[in-house]
């Protein structure tokens, strides 16, 4: 009806070719996205091969995040699992890439599907629950989860897991840095997830999803299925997981239950929280600040003699704990929801 | 046979140090409504305590009682400071403030004492007893063990039942609002509430640490464990709690004792899927009307 509307009204050309981005999401975040890869591209450029691999280790955590936002901040759902669905994602990744050698971005996709397959199932058992109960099944079945790679360590590799090997591309030269190209490949990766989940979000389902978390009987009388749209926001959530793990994985080179921990999937859900929950920018708040502040802590602390090498490893994790809470504290909303506050208060001034 | 008796006898040793993290979950969540996850760090915390007072003082009871203590003063402390001004927030938020305070007080014990594993004693023998040339498979300690925990919570349910305070505290959980109108320092109940259950922890942190070796992710596990039991009970009920627990230490230690330690948490993510799939909220819950 709103389209109607403005169709009636005469504007000028130039004026209406702009109205039509505002009016097309699609567009409008496909436009965003190729501006990010332009900035991403001459950011990975600039950086020296360490930075570009931190920067591959920022783009694989900010996948996995930010599906774990659209999961709890939009569809009111709670997971402290989801580093079960990376690591079925790295996994399956793994293994594909050590017995089929399929090209990359195939790789990608049925890691992706694979772990959308775990997280429907484990969606339907636990689209009844709520709240702490939630909470608690996923973080079971974040603990058991790894334990399979030692109970089929003949395919999964048991604790010590599965090592492979990826070189970048012969087209882009035999001396190109291996860390940019993964840099490159995690990036590039997270902007298509940006811009299907920001669609996703902005989409009836998004709509569906937010009416669920906000009333979820209001929901139910205005027809929508909470069960279903409960379970999708699962699978949804699961897949970004996947895609995350398989990347990580890529960037690591190596897949076991020691890179998987349930330590991880705490730490997926404090980044979402943090940054701020239901927002795709807060996730790359939440995932450069889990990855980055533990390194450059820890650098910290032992150039300045605070900590031996044998302590220093506490320090960030410390430091982690007391941002948590200051963070929390001082910005209820996370991140975002605090720069976005920022941001209003000077725009009324 | 034998073994079978082993088996269970050991699954509700370990039972209990999970029906005592989850009593102590169960006390937080009725009065604040919220899940501590830090609440096995406390008890690693407190464990330390314990066992520099003991190696100072060479009494294991001396740190036994300081490590109680220390246990409440945490508990008390930690609402004060860092859970009150959550209260009334999106209630996420509390959960990561915990989480942030496990990750810190993670973080302290590591700094102060490493990550390597330090030795625990434990209150009582750990020889093995048998009757006659039967092997029970237990310990004076796990008797100990079970009898504590079952102390502190028959303890527990006679203060709440019968004791001024122990209104108060329940008023306090049933609805907060009522309770203040009423002349109810809620504020201290509350408080009161984190110390009791910051006990409980230290408990559990005390009875444990001689099996698991004490180290600052020592009691990961043992959390899990012990929140699995509340699900499993349902958050809402103390005896529920005591029976998750239960319930839980002899299902994993079959299918540890049967079919090897590789499987028991896939068993224990079993065991809690099983129960969630046909009570949603515990095996304990009772039937409630959700706000609509």
């Amino acid at each position: 009806m709103a389209s109607d509307v403005s169709e009636q009204i005469e504007v000028p050309a130039a004026q209406r070719r702009l109205a039509w981005l505002s009016r097309s999401t699609l567009a409008r975040h496909v436009l965003l996205a190729a501006g990010g890869a332009v900035v991403l591209y001459l950011i990975s450029v600039g950086l020296d091969p360490y930075r570009d691999y931190l920067m591959a280790q920022v783009a694989a955590m900010v996948v996995a995040v930010a599906g774990l936002t659209v999961l709890i901040g939009l569809s009111g759902q709670i997971s402290i699992g989801n580093g079960a669905f990376m690591a079925v994602g790295g996994y399956t990744g793994a293994l594909i890439f050590m017995h089929l050698h399929w090209p990359l971005g195939l790789i990608l996709v049925v890691a992706a599907v694979v772990a959308a397959a775990v997280g429907a199932v484990f969606g339907l058992a636990a689209a009844r629950l709520r709240g702490p109960y939630l909470a608690g099944a996923t973080l079971m079945f974040a603990v058991a989860l790894p334990f399979l790679a030692n109970q089929f360590s003949g395919v999964l590799g048991g604790d010590q897991g599965l090592g492979f090997f990826i070189t970048s591309p012969a087209f882009l030269g035999v001396n190109f840095s291996l860390q940019r190209w993964q840099a490159w490949v995690n990036c590039g990766v997270g902007l298509v997830v940006f811009v299907l989940l920001a669609n996703l979000t902005a989409s009836k389902v998004g709509r569906s999803w937010r009416a669920i978390r906000d009333d979820e009987i209001a929901a139910a009388l205005a027809g929508l299925n909470v069960a279903g749209y409960k379970i999708l926001a699962f699978i949804v959530s699961a897949a970004c997981a996947g895609l995350g793990g398989v990347l990580l994985a890529i960037y690591d080179g190596t897949v076991s239950p020691s890179l998987f921990t349930f330590g991880l999937s705490i730490q997926l859900l404090t980044a979402a929280v943090l940054g701020g929950l239901g927002s795709l920018a807060g996730a790359i708040w939440g995932a450069a600040l889990l990855v980055i502040v533990p390194i450059y802590l820890q650098d910290v602390a032992v150039s300045h003699g605070f900590a031996s090498q044998a302590t220093s490893a506490a320090i960030p994790t410390l430091a982690y704990g007391v941002v948590l809470i200051v963070v929390m504290l001082a910005f209820p909303r996370g991140i975002q929801g605090g720069l976005s506050r920022l941001v209003k208060k000077k725009g009324s001034l | 046979m034998v073994e079978f008796l082993e088996f269970t006898l050991e699954g509700l040793s370990a039972g209990m140090i999970y029906a005592a993290i989850a009593l102590s979950l169960v006390l937080i969540w009725r009065g604040t409504g919220v899940l501590n996850y830090a609440q096995g760090a406390m008890a690693m915390l407190t464990s330390f305590i314990a066992l520099e007072v003991i190696y100072v003082s060479h009494s294991y009871w001396l740190g036994f009682v300081v490590a109680l203590a220390a246990g409440l003063v945490i508990g008390g402390i930690v609402e004060r400071v860092v859970i009150r001004p959550v209260t009334g927030k999106p209630p996420l938020n509390a959960v990561i403030v915990t989480i942030g305070l496990l990750i810190l007080i993670e973080g302290l014990a590591g700094l102060l004492y490493g990550s390597n594993d330090r030795s625990f004693p434990p209150a009582f023998s750990i020889n093995g007893l048998s009757i006659g040339s039967v092997a029970l498979g237990i310990t004076r300690n796990d008797i100990f063990t079970g009898v504590a925990v079952l102390l502190a919570a028959a303890a527990l349910a006679v203060t709440f039942r019968y004791t001024s305070i122990g209104l108060r505290l329940r008023a306090t959980a049933f609805n907060a609002r009522v309770a203040r109108l009423l002349g109810v320092r809620v504020g201290r109940m509350l408080t009161l509430g984190w110390a009791l259950a910051g006990l409980l922890g230290a408990l559990a942190g005390l009875l444990v640490s001689p099996a698991t070796f004490l180290n600052p992710n020592s009691m990961d596990t043992i959390f899990v464990l012990g929140f699995t039991a509340a699900v499993i009970g349902g958050l809402e009920s103390p005896a529920g709690a005591v029976v998750g627990g239960l319930v839980l230490g002899v299902v994993l230690s079959y299918a540890g004792g049967y079919l090897g330690s590789e499987v028991v948490n896939l068993f224990g993510l079993a065991a809690l899927l099983l129960v969630l799939m046909f009570r949603p909220s515990g095996l304990f819950s009772s039937a409630q009307a959700r706000r609509v």
